[in-house]
């Protein structure tokens, strides 16, 4: 149990260092003003609005819609492939152990309040949207529908993104009297949605993450292969269900290991009683006899 | 076995196809692009 606790706290630790790193221009959250230097080339992993005021980095979401927008679309070579690497390499693992968004709905989660279940039923539904998102609102969407000028807009971010309203809209419009002063509707349309979602994650585990994250979407499609995967031993599994209990993903580690919806958190590997799951990379030998890798 | 090679296989695309948009430029069009729509999007542009 000692060692699941600080399991827990590395997780978290991870999880802030990684948030700081990526938004280490902290007198941007002085000045108000967006760092544009030559790091805002480069994506972040994870999502993290390009106007963050802290933000080193490109939100690869955001990037992706700024590809598709201009008035000849071109084909995002440059962040799909990074993406598409990233997620051969580790999968949801991203997810799990590098998202700040991730991170704060976590925290969220542990007000100590009645938590609600989604219907299972529901659940298994309301999954498949944020692959409908993808797909739809931020690559269909932008690349289809254009103005008189040829030009499209970035729908997701625009009319979805709550990470971009927490980590941009609001902290710009704190800091600066004009952007408060131009915010229209359409910033109290995100807000709406910042605030649902954020109230959403005291009662359900990360359900940005679940049910609309994009980005999850894309590295979803890529848990089954990637090099990082976990493994079941199933001679030292004894079907106790301890694993199946603590995922808070409703994901079932002993008979889907690799399930799209885990984000590689670890916490079933730490909570198994008999060692039977493991975090394996493609290529190295596993010890035991028979594997689940699925 | 074929699991490996897919995954081999993805990843060497993935790379390819990263470094083939970094050399004509596309990181460049995200740091303008992005620029451009980030205010906008936030409903402050």
């Amino acid at each position: 149990m000692a060692d699941f606790r600080t399991h827990r706290r590395k997780r978290k630790a991870v999880q802030g260092l990684w948030a700081l790193l990526t938004n280490a221009h902290l007198s941007g959250f002085v000045t108000g003003r967006i760092y544009s230097g030559p790091l805002k080339r480069f994506c972040v992993p994870v999502m993290n609005c390009y106007a963050c005021p802290g933000a080193l980095g490109a939100c690869p979401i955001g990037a992706l819609q700024a590809m598709v927008t201009g008035r000849r679309p071109r084909f995002a070579f440059y962040v799909l492939g990074w993406l598409a690497l990233l997620g051969v390499l580790v999968g949801r693992f991203i997810c799990g152990w590098l998202c700040l968004f991730g991170l704060i709905q976590e925290l969220l989660y542990k007000i100590p309040t009645p938590k609600l279940t989604v219907p299972r039923a529901l659940d298994k539904r309301l999954r498949y949207l944020k692959y409908g998102i993808l797909l739809v609102v931020v690559i269909l969407l932008p690349t289809i529908l254009r103005d008189e000028f040829g030009l499209s807009v970035p729908y997701f971010c625009k009319w979805i993104c709550p990470v971009g309203m927490l980590e941009g809209g609001v902290p710009l419009a704190l800091l600066d009297r004009g952007i408060r002063e131009a915010a229209h509707a359409l910033y109290a349309w995100k807000l709406a949605i910042l605030i649902l979602v954020l109230l959403l994650s005291v009662f359900i585990h990360r359900p940005f993450c679940k049910y609309v994250c994009p980005l999850g979407a894309f590295y979803a499609l890529f848990q089954k292969i990637s090099v990082l995967h976990v493994e079941v031993d199933k001679d030292a599994c004894v079907e106790c269900g301890a694993c199946a209990r603590t995922c808070k993903m409703q994901v079932n580690p002993a008979k889907t290991p690799n399930s799209t919806e885990c984000i590689r958190c670890g916490e079933c590997i730490h909570v198994c009683p008999k060692n039977a799951l493991k975090f394996r990379f493609t290529g190295k030998e596993a010890s035991g006899a028979e594997r689940r890798t699925t | 076995m074929k699991r490996e090679y897919l995954t081999y296989a993805v990843a060497f695309l993935a790379l390819a196809s990263c470094i083939f948009g970094a050399v004509r430029g596309e990181s460049a069009d995200v740091l303008q692009k992005a620029a451009a729509l980030c205010l906008e999007c936030c409903g402050i542009g």
